[in-house]
């Protein structure tokens, strides 16, 4: 179970100083690294919203990519085509729908459980994949493209500009945070330690007295909401988006920034989504092929290395950056 | 004499051709203490977890407090006020003992909408929980993790778990299996103390901890009930003896009562 | 629709059905007796259907470039479970998962540097390149109806081999009880092996079989890797029989979607397995 406060001092200054990097970041580099960072607290945001499902309630998803599709298909789809859509409409929009879409979904896929869950997760994101890709009302696969970006106007005042890269980057830093904090309390409360409980052993959670199925399906719903946010957060960044959002591989990388970083972990999704980033990058820089690379790194991760990055940690320290590890 | 709380008719449970349970009629009261017998594949699991809830009956209903339970789930039962501990230890071995119990003890007052404060906070669950770790006697174990524990340890968080949930009928799948003398001997004293305010059903092999808590006692071979009654008479039956220990030992228990 | 045109939709969809059963009964089986989630299980149909493509250049025979590529495909498999997959055994879903996922990406890449990512064809060998008339306009192709007579073959002859020989019976006392059968003496790693190399090998052949109909293109793994599931999934898991209750039904249903409601292409599937879910969870049937 999550010992509660406590970091001690050494943790603390680690996530200071990761913190301090965070935010002092886009004064240092250039716009194309601010907007590399950009894309990685993006996914960590996905991947957190992930290991809500997989890391702490124990349902292994392999279509997660699907609402982050749907999050970003939102703003593509709510965006007026002469102007600019208002951010504080369309992002809750955004959420919402993503939210409701993992609710229709969970509402099938939590009647089955293990392999069969890992199955029919993908195979109702690819119903979505299609959806998007051979219908018109996703536009086909040459996707959308955004011909403004969203604007955070209330009323007369704006209080940024998200055609500016910088502006974009605290933006999604905030709303990385906020989403880290929002887990964090949640995974205390009466609510996230029961779905721990489920992860731990569900039979004796039904046995308690406890109405599983909800509180899964609750799980479902917000990762998917949570994921949608991520999604609409890509499509603001690039202006674009296309069906390949949605593709299982999207689903798949997910997975493996979790694993890279340590499943049941949220400094873990956030260190595995940074993790995948670099390896992505390192790997395209030496090669075309570079999925080649990738697919090996993940064989051989898993056969020699299943916990993670976290376990790595683990050997040098006695202790995890930033959570400690309870299983 | 009470009415019976949690009582069965017919109960049965197939699984192709074998009947694990076979036509079983059995009452429970409060404050009295009802052991089940028999020797290995009698069917006394079976019944636990016909029970419980954790399989379907084939035949047969259930019923608690009047309402027809047969067809409820396993976490409904729970709900209404029938617990049930495992044979298998079956805790939550990354948590530590005091959260075991928490989460069980939670599982009364859920607190859906209460999704912002911290469930350690909520004063009613963690008293719960610690009263039930104290009866169980596992007060000073509260912050060891659950898989440190021993096994007689296990054991008793088990029970603690069960009692979290305040239930009214507690059905016990071999509380003290594996358990060295003294834990034995304050698992039964602990049983003693929680009669009088539950109806209990206890499944177990160790006879002498049967014969000294036990008000009826239920002798199931081969998925049916062979007798039921006061622990005088099941001891005194030859039929019991006989099914049970078979017929030198029977003779040797005879032997053995005598001196 | 005619009686013709519906008898073609018929053919077809028995056709793809029973393609489909050849590629979901080597899924069913590493799962059902391994205990394996195999993503890249696709992937084998289509190194299968590229090999066809390759070989048959070489060799300027189909039938010579499949018998050597079922060869090959029993050997990859044996090499596969030997380096990675006895990792697994005792392994969870997401690591499971990952690594087949791993795996996925490695095959896709070998063959765009081996091959490429051009999209071929394969001829159709000249003996089964005619079709039967049905009507004035209407004919069905030769090849065709082969096809799904391999497969009605090959479904028999795997019935045969799990239900009354001695390694059959061994496969299935392997599913059930791991340790029970080692200590019986029995070389439970050997039958592991032989099994996934048989899942390889019906997949691969399966592709094989299929390329002179489907053509040859790079996302033809996932395509049928993810209809495989949904078979699995309505069919019920480590049960040949629902897997082939379970594909000739999606066979069916996807051909004459497509030609009933062409705008819906592909969904028909996922809400036959929707419809499933709600209805019976577990499956039509249980395990084999």
């Amino acid at each position: 179970m999550r010992a509660p406060a406590a970091v001690d001092k050494r943790k603390k200054g680690v996530l200071l100083a990761a913190l301090a990097v965070l935010v002092l970041f886009p004064f240092a580099g250039a716009t194309f690294y601010t907007e590399l960072v950009t894309k990685v607290m993006i996914l960590a945001i996905f991947a957190l919203s992930l290991d809500l499902l997989v890391g702490y309630t124990g349902l292994v998803s392999f279509g997660h990519a699907a609402f982050f599709g749907v999050g970003a298909y939102a703003l593509g789809l709510l965006a007026p085509k002469y102007e600019a859509a208002n951010l504080w409409l369309t992002l809750p929009a955004a959420i919402a729908l993503a939210g409701i879409c993992a609710l229709f979904v969970g509402a099938f896929v939590i009647r089955v459980k293990g392999i069969y869950f890992i199955m029919v997760t993908l195979a109702f994101a690819q119903m979505f994949y299609f959806v998007f890709h051979d219908t018109r009302f996703g536009r086909g696969s040459d996707g959308i493209s955004l011909n403004f970006k969203p604007v955070a106007v209330i009323g007369n005042f704006t209080p940024f500009d998200l055609a500016n890269a910088t502006h974009v980057y605290y933006f999604v830093f905030v709303a990385m945070l906020l989403v880290f904090i929002f887990l964090r309390v949640l995974l205390r409360s009466a609510f996230g330690r029961a779905l721990q409980g489920i992860r731990s052993n569900e039979h004796r959670m039904r046995s308690l007295g406890y109405p599983v199925y909800w509180y899964k399906l609750a799980s479902f719903s917000i990762a998917g909401a949570l994921a949608g946010l991520a999604g609409y957060l890509s499509a603001l960044q690039f202006g674009f988006v296309n069906p390949e959002l949605l593709s299982w591989h999207q689903s798949g990388n997910v997975l493996l920034m979790l694993i890279l970083g340590g499943v049941g972990s949220l400094y873990g999704a956030v260190a595995g989504a940074f993790a995948f980033v670099a390896l992505q990058e390192l790997y395209s820089a030496l090669t075309t092929h570079w999925q080649l690379l990738l697919g090996g790194t993940i064989i051989l991760l898993v056969i020699f290395l299943p916990g993670g990055l976290s376990s790595v940690a683990d050997r040098f320290k006695h202790t995890v950056v930033g959570e400690p590890e309870d299983e | 004499m009470s009415d019976a709380v949690l009582s069965t008719q017919g109960l049965s449970r197939r699984f192709g051709g074998l009947m694990a349970a076979s036509s079983v009629a059995i009452e429970l009261h409060r404050g009295r203490l009802h052991a089940v017998l028999g020797p290995n594949g009698a069917g006394k699991t079976t019944l636990i977890n016909l029970l419980s809830g954790d399989l379907p009956a084939t035949a047969g209903s259930i019923s608690y407090k009047g309402e027809d339970i047969t067809r409820y789930s396993a976490d409904r039962r729970s709900r209404i006020g029938i617990g049930r501990s495992y044979q298998k230890t079956n805790i939550f071995p990354g948590f530590t003992a005091f959260e075991n119990c928490r989460l069980a003890a939670q599982s009364r007052a859920p607190r859906l909408l209460h999704v912002f404060a911290d469930a350690e906070r909520y004063r009613p669950v963690c008293e719960a929980a610690l009263r039930a770790l104290d009866a169980a006697g596992l007060a000073a174990q509260r912050d060891r993790v659950a898989s440190a524990l021993s096994h007689g340890e296990q054991r008793q968080l088990e029970i603690a778990m069960v009692l979290a949930t305040a239930p009214e009928v507690l059905l016990l799948d071999e509380p003290l299996a594996g358990m060295g003398a003294e834990e034995a001997q304050r698992m039964v004293a602990l049983l003693q103390k929680l009669a009088p305010a539950h109806a209990i059903l206890l499944v177990e092999h160790d006879m002498d901890a049967v014969f000294a808590v036990a008000d009826v006692i239920t002798v199931m071979v081969n998925g049916q009930v062979l007798e039921s009654g006061a622990p005088a008479q099941i001891r005194a039956s030859p039929a019991v003896r006989r099914a049970y220990l078979g017929e030198d030992d029977a003779a040797a228990a005879g032997r053995r009562d005598a001196s | 629709m005619d009686i013709f045109s519906f008898l073609i939709q018929l053919l077809n969809g028995l056709q793809y059905g029973l393609l489909l059963f050849l590629v979901a009964s080597g899924l069913t089986l590493i799962f059902g007796i391994m205990g394996i989630i195999n993503l890249a299980h696709g992937s084998f149909y289509m190194i299968g259907a590229y090999m066809a493509f390759s070989l048959s250049t070489l060799t300027g025979n189909l039938f010579i470039a499949i018998v050597v590529g079922i060869v090959l495909s029993v050997i990859l498999g044996v090499a596969l479970e030997w380096a990675l997959f006895s990792h697994l055994y005792k392994r969870d879903h997401l690591e499971q998962v990952l690594l087949t996922y791993g795996l996925i990406l490695v095959f896709e890449e070998l063959r765009s540097l081996i091959v490429g990512n051009d999209v071929h064809g394969v001829a159709v060998p000249a003996i089964f390149n005619w079709s039967i008339p049905l009507t004035e306009s209407l004919s069905y192709p030769v090849y065709r109806l082969f096809m799904s007579a391999v497969c009605i073959v090959l479904a028999v002859l795997l019935y045969l081999l799990i239900a009354k020989t001695r390694i059959g019976m061994m496969i299935r006392a392997g599913s059930s009880n791991r340790e029970m059968v080692q200590s019986l003496g029995l070389n439970i790693n050997l039958v592991y092996r032989l099994v996934f190399a048989l899942g390889v090998a019906l997949a691969a052949f399966a592709g094989m079989l299929a390329a002179p109909v489907s053509s040859v293109y790079p996302g033809m793994g996932t395509g049928v890797l993810i209809i495989c599931f949904v078979v699995v999934v309505i069919g019920g898991i480590g049960s040949i029989w629902g897997a082939l209750v379970a594909s000739l039904l999606i066979g069916l249903a996807d051909t004459f979607g497509k030609v009933l409601i062409p705008q819906a292409a592909g969904v028909t599937v996922y809400l036959l397995m929707a419809a499933i879910l709600l209805w019976r969870p577990e499956g039509l049937f249980r395990r084999v």
